[in-house]
C-alpha cells in the first residue's frame, strides 16, 4: 500500500481536532477575577471565596432558587419550626454522598453529624476545630449566629433541631448562605488524626455539583462533575477557574474563547460587548447599593447639618453617567429595589448646592473646611471606579467651598483602617447575602456594627436600632416592610450616609453556554449550566 | 582565582543577614497588622486577637522575635504564611518555576536579538541602520509595559488571532506539575500537543518581558563596541589584512561583551524578581505578584522569606557573572 503523507497527516490533524473538540464541549473555562483565600466559606466573607468554594462544591440545609432570592430546600427536605419561632426542626435528605477524591473516600452518606460539626465548629469556642486557620468566622458572628443559636442537636442520623435564643426572621434566609455550607466530619476526623486539620480548608470536600481537583495559585482551579451529585450529575464533565485578574485581559480571553465565561466586566467594554454577536450578556438589577458614609464620631460629621449638606451638595445623576455610564440607577434607599421590590423613602436629598451651602452657613462653617474622601483602590459590582467618583464628589464640594482631599490605600489596609475609624468619609458598598433587607440595615447600620466597625459611619441611632431589631423578629412580611420604612426616614433625617447608586449586574458569557442564570447575589453558579 | 572565589563566597554571609534584618524590620516598620487584615471587613474580637498574636509569636519583643526568625532560618525554615497557614519555602517553589522559566526565555531572546543588533548598529556607525536600531531600542526602554501588553495581545490574540491571550497552557490539557516548568513538564508527560501550547503561551510575556532588557542590552552592545572599535589593536588587526567578520567577531566583540555580560547579569537579576505588571496582565502565576500581595496583607512570613530567596538567588546569579567576568577576560585572570 501506497503512503500518502497528505492523507496520513489530515486524517491527525482531524482526529486530533475532533479529540480537542470533544474535550472542550465538556469543559467550561470561567475567568475569575482573583484567588480565593481559602476553600472554607465558613472562614471568608469574599464572594471570589464563595464563587471558588460553597457555590460548586458544598451544600447547605436550605439554598436559594437559582437566579432568585427564594429559599428551597437543600440538604434538608423540609423542616418544620415551632409556634414561638425558637425552635427549628430539619429533616435532612437520605443517600446524599461527598465527594471521593484522591485524597478522600467517604464511606458513609451525609447526616447528623455533618451538620453539627459544620455549625459547632462555628459557634463553640471550645470545639478543637475552632481555632483551625486562623479560626476567624466573620459572616457568622455577623450574621448574629453566635449570639441566636442556642443549641444544634441530633435527633437521629437524619433530623437535626436547631434551638434558637430568640425568634428571628431572618434566620432561614441565613443559612442558605455561603457560610451556612456543611462540611464533612468524617473527613476532618481524618485529618485531625493525620495532624494535617487545615488541609480541611485547602483541599475541599463537599457534597455540591462539582469536586475540587486542583489549584494553582494565581493560575487557576479544576474542578470536575461530581458522578453520585444528589441532584444527578451535571452535563458539564470539567469546570476551570481561569484567575484573571484584570478585566481588559479577561474581556479579551472571552472574545479569543479562551474562556466561556467571565467576572465582573468593565463598564466600558459592556457596549462592545452586546454587539458582539458571539457574546451574550444577562444583565439584572444588583442586590447592591454604594455608598458615602460620614464618620458621625469625627467632626465636623458629627453635627447631622453638616451630614445633610453633604446629602445636598452632591449631584448622583452626574455621578450616574460618568461612573455608571447607565450601568446603575440612583439609590434612594439603602436596600436596593430587587428586595421586595423597594421604594425610597420620601425625604430622600435632591441635589441643591444653594441650599446645601445655606445649611452649612446655618452650622457655623460659611468658610467651608477642608476634608478627606476616601476612596477604594478596587473595581467592584457597586462601584467601578471609585478614585473617579471621588473627583467628581471634590468636585462638588468645591462648589460649597469644602476643599477635599482624596485618599486611597490597599483594599485590605482600606477595610481594616476604616473600620478603626480613621477616616473621616469613605465610599464603601455592599452586595446582599440573603434577599432579606435586614441583611442590609444591620450589618451596616445597627449599634452593633458600630462597636465592629462594620458600620463606617459609627452611627449609632436608638429609635432606628430599635426599630430596625423589632422588624428582625417580626414574622409578617408587611409589617416589617412598614417597620423598615420607618426605620429609614430617621436614616435619612440623620444622614450617616450619602446613598449614591445601585448598579445593574451585567454577566457576559458566550452564546454556547447554555443554562446560566444571573445569581441576584452577585455569584455564579455552574451547576445546570451546559456547552451547545 | 580559588581565592577570588573565596572571598566572593565570604562576601554573601554579611549580606544575607544584612537583607534578612532589613526586610524582618522595614516589613514591621510599615503601617498595617497581619492579623487584622486576615479577619477582613468583619474584624475579630480582642480576646481572639490576642491569642492569633501568640500563635504567630506577634506578641513578643521585636528583637526576641527577629533573634528567634534568624534561628529558624538557619536551621531552614521560612515560616508559615499567615494568610493561607502554607510554608513559605512550598509557596515559592511552587511559583518560582514560573517566573524562571518566563525571565530566561526573555532573557535569552533579548540577548539573541540584542547583541547583534547592537554589533550591527555600531559597525555601521551613523547609517540609517544605526539610526534605526538606536531609535527602536530608545522605544523599547521607554514604552510603557502594561501599555505595550495590552496592545500585544489585542493585535496577535484578539484581532490576529494567532496567539493565546494569557495563561500557562490552554485548559484542554492538565499536566502534571513536577518540575514546575510548562515547557519541561509537558515533555515529561510526552504530550507534544501541550508543548508546543506551552510554548505559544510563552512568547507574548516573553516579547514583553524581554522588551527592555533588550534595548538596554542593544545599547550597551553598541557603545562598548564604538569603544573597543576605537582600539589600536583593531586597527593592528585590519592591518595584518584580517577579514572584516574576525576583526568584528573575535577581537572587537569578545573585548565589548565583557561590560555587557555585566548587564546581562543585571538584567536577569531584575527578571527573576518577578515581573509584576507581566505577570498581572498574562495571568502569569509568578512570584511577583505573590510578593507584593504579601507586602500589601503585611504577611510577615512570606515577605521575609520571599526576599531572603530571592536576594539569595540575585546574589547567586552576581558571583556567577563576576566569575564569568574573569573567565572572559584574560587580562583579568592573569592580574590575580
Amino acid at each position: 500500500m501506497l503512503f500518502n503523507p497528505h492523507l496520513t497527516a489530515m486524517l491527525l490533524l482531524s482526529s486530533m481536532l475532533c479529540s480537542m473538540q470533544v474535550a472542550i464541549a465538556s469543559t467550561l473555562v470561567y475567568c475569575s477575577e482573583g484567588s480565593p483565600e481559602t476553600f472554607n466559606p465558613q472562614l471568608s466573607t469574599s464572594g471570589t471565596t464563595f464563587d471558588a468554594s460553597s457555590r460548586q462544591l458544598y451544600n447547605r440545609l436550605l439554598e436559594f432558587k437559582p437566579g432568585t432570592t427564594e429559599i428551597i430546600p437543600g440538604l434538608a427536605q423540609r423542616w418544620e419550626a415551632s409556634g414561638d419561632g425558637l425552635e427549628y426542626t430539619f429533616h435532612l435528605r437520605p443517600n446524599v454522598s461527598f465527594h471521593s477524591t484522591e485524597y478522600f473516600t467517604p464511606s458513609r452518606f451525609f447526616n447528623a453529624d455533618d451538620v453539627l460539626f459544620s455549625f459547632n465548629r462555628q459557634r463553640d469556642t471550645s470545639n478543637p476545630w475552632y481555632t483551625v486557620s486562623g479560626g476567624v468566622y466573620k459572616y457568622f458572628n455577623d450574621m448574629g449566629f453566635n449570639k441566636l443559636i442556642k443549641d444544634v442537636v441530633k435527633l437521629d442520623e437524619n433530623i437535626v433541631k436547631i434551638v434558637l435564643k430568640n425568634p428571628d426572621s431572618t434566620f432561614l434566609s441565613n443559612l442558605a448562605m455561603d457560610f451556612s455550607s456543611i462540611l464533612s466530619k468524617q473527613y476532618a476526623d481524618e485529618m485531625m488524626i493525620a495532624e494535617t486539620p487545615e488541609k480541611l480548608d485547602l483541599k475541599p470536600v463537599g457534597t455540591g455539583p462539582f469536586m475540587f481537583v486542583k489549584y494553582e495559585k494565581d493560575a487557576f482551579i479544576r474542578y470536575q462533575a461530581h458522578p453520585a451529585y444528589w441532584k444527578g450529575m451535571e452535563e458539564l464533565d470539567k469546570l476551570v477557574f481561569a484567575i484573571t485578574v484584570d478585566p481588559s485581559v479577561r474581556y479579551a480571553r472571552l472574545r479569543t474563547g479562551e474562556c466561556h465565561v467571565m467576572a465582573y466586566p468593565l463598564p466600558t467594554d459592556i457596549k462592545s460587548m452586546m454587539k458582539n454577536p458571539a457574546i451574550k450578556v444577562a444583565e439584572q438589577p444588583g442586590l447592591n447599593t454604594a455608598y458615602w458614609a460620614f464618620n458621625t464620631s469625627k467632626a465636623p460629621f458629627d453635627n447631622v447639618l453638616v451630614r445633610q449638606a453633604m446629602n445636598y451638595a452632591i449631584n448622583r445623576q452626574a455621578i450616574l453617567d460618568v461612573i455608571y455610564k447607565g450601568t446603575g440607577s440612583i439609590a434612594s434607599s439603602v436596600i436596593p429595589p430587587t428586595i421586595w421590590n423597594w421604594k425610597g423613602p420620601e425625604n430622600d436629598y435632591v441635589y441643591n448646592p444653594d441650599r446645601a451651602k445655606k445649611i452649612l452657613e446655618n452650622a457655623g462653617f460659611a468658610e467651608g473646611f477642608e476634608i478627606d474622601i476616601w476612596a477604594m483602590p478596587v473595581q467592584r459590582p457597586y462601584n467601578p471606579n471609585a478614585k473617579k467618583m471621588a473627583t467628581l464628589i471634590q468636585q462638588d464640594l468645591e462648589k460649597i467651598g469644602i476643599k477635599a482631599n482624596v485618599v486611597t490605600y490597599e483594599w485590605g489596609t482600606y477595610l481594616k483602617k476604616s473600620r478603626q475609624g480613621e477616616h473621616q468619609t469613605i465610599l464603601l458598598g455592599w452586595t446582599g447575602d440573603n434577599g432579606d433587607p435586614d441583611n442590609f440595615f444591620s450589618p451596616l447600620l445597627s449599634c452593633a456594627a458600630a462597636e465592629t466597625g462594620n458600620n463606617r459611619s459609627f452611627w449609632c441611632n436608638k429609635q432606628f436600632n430599635d426599630l430596625i431589631s423589632l422588624a428582625r423578629i417580626e414574622p409578617d412580611m408587611q409589617k416589617r416592610k412598614k417597620l423598615y420604612k420607618r426605620a429609614e426616614v430617621i436614616f435619612k433625617q440623620d444622614a450617616p450616609w450619602v446613598t449614591i447608586a445601585h448598579s445593574v449586574r451585567f454577566q457576559p458569557y458566550l452564546s454556547n453556554v447554555q443554562g446560566l442564570k444571573i445569581d441576584p447575589f452577585g455569584g455564579i453558579y455552574f451547576s445546570g449550566v451546559s456547552l451547545k | 582565582m580559588p581565592q577570588q572565589l573565596l572571598h566572593r563566597l565570604l562576601l554573601v554571609i554579611p549580606t544575607i543577614v544584612g537583607i534578612v534584618a532589613l526586610t524582618f524590620f522595614l516589613i514591621r516598620l510599615a503601617p498595617g497588622d497581619p492579623i487584622l487584615l486576615l479577619a477582613g471587613e468583619h474584624g475579630v474580637s480582642a480576646e481572639r486577637y490576642a491569642e492569633l498574636q501568640q500563635q504567630f509569636g506577634f506578641d513578643q519583643p521585636l528583637f526576641i522575635q527577629f533573634a528567634g526568625y534568624l534561628w529558624q532560618v538557619l536551621n531552614g525554615n521560612l515560616g508559615q504564611s499567615v494568610v493561607t497557614q502554607t510554608p513559605v519555602l512550598e509557596e515559592f517553589s511552587n511559583l518560582f518555576p514560573a517566573t524562571l522559566e518566563l525571565a530566561l526565555v526573555a532573557i535569552i531572546m533579548a540577548v539573541l536579538i540584542a547583541i547583534p543588533a547592537g554589533v550591527l548598529a555600531a559597525v555601521k556607525r551613523n547609517t540609517v541602520i544605526d539610526h534605526s536600531i538606536t531609535a527602536v531600542s530608545l522605544v523599547g526602554y521607554s514604552m510603557p509595559i502594561f501599555w505595550w501588553a495590552l496592545l500585544l495581545i489585542l493585535l496577535f490574540s484578539v484581532n490576529l488571532g494567532w496567539m493565546p491571550v494569557a495563561g500557562r497552557l490552554n485548559f484542554i490539557y492538565d499536566i502534571e506539575s513536577v518540575t514546575g516548568f510548562m515547557l519541561i513538564d509537558t515533555l515529561i508527560a510526552n504530550d507534544h500537543d501541550a508543548f508546543f501550547d506551552a510554548v505559544h503561551h510563552l512568547i507574548l510575556p516573553a516579547i514583553v518581558l524581554a522588551t527592555i532588557p533588550l534595548a538596554v542590552i542593544t545599547r550597551m552592545t553598541r557603545s562598548s563596541m564604538l569603544e573597543v572599535l576605537k582600539q589600536d589593536y583593531i586597527r593592528t588587526a585590519r592591518a595584518k589584512g584580517l577579514s572584516e567578520f574576525s576583526v568584528i567577531f573575535k577581537h572587537a566583540l569578545r573585548n565589548a561583551l565583557i561590560p555587557v555580560i555585566t548587564v546581562i547579569g543585571l538584567q536577569t537579576s531584575i527578571l527573576m524578581t518577578g515581573a509584576i505588571l507581566t505577570e498581572t496582565i498574562f495571568s502569569w502565576p509568578g512570584i511577583g505578584k505573590w510578593l507584593l500581595e504579601a507586602v500589601y496583607r503585611r504577611d510577615y512570613p512570606v515577605v521575609q522569606g520571599g526576599v531572603l530567596l530571592i536576594a539569595g538567588l540575585v546574589i547567586l546569579v552576581n558571583t556567577v557573572v563576576d566569575l564569568l567576568y574573569v573567565l572572559i577576560n584574560p587580562s583579568l585572570r592573569q592580574q590575580k
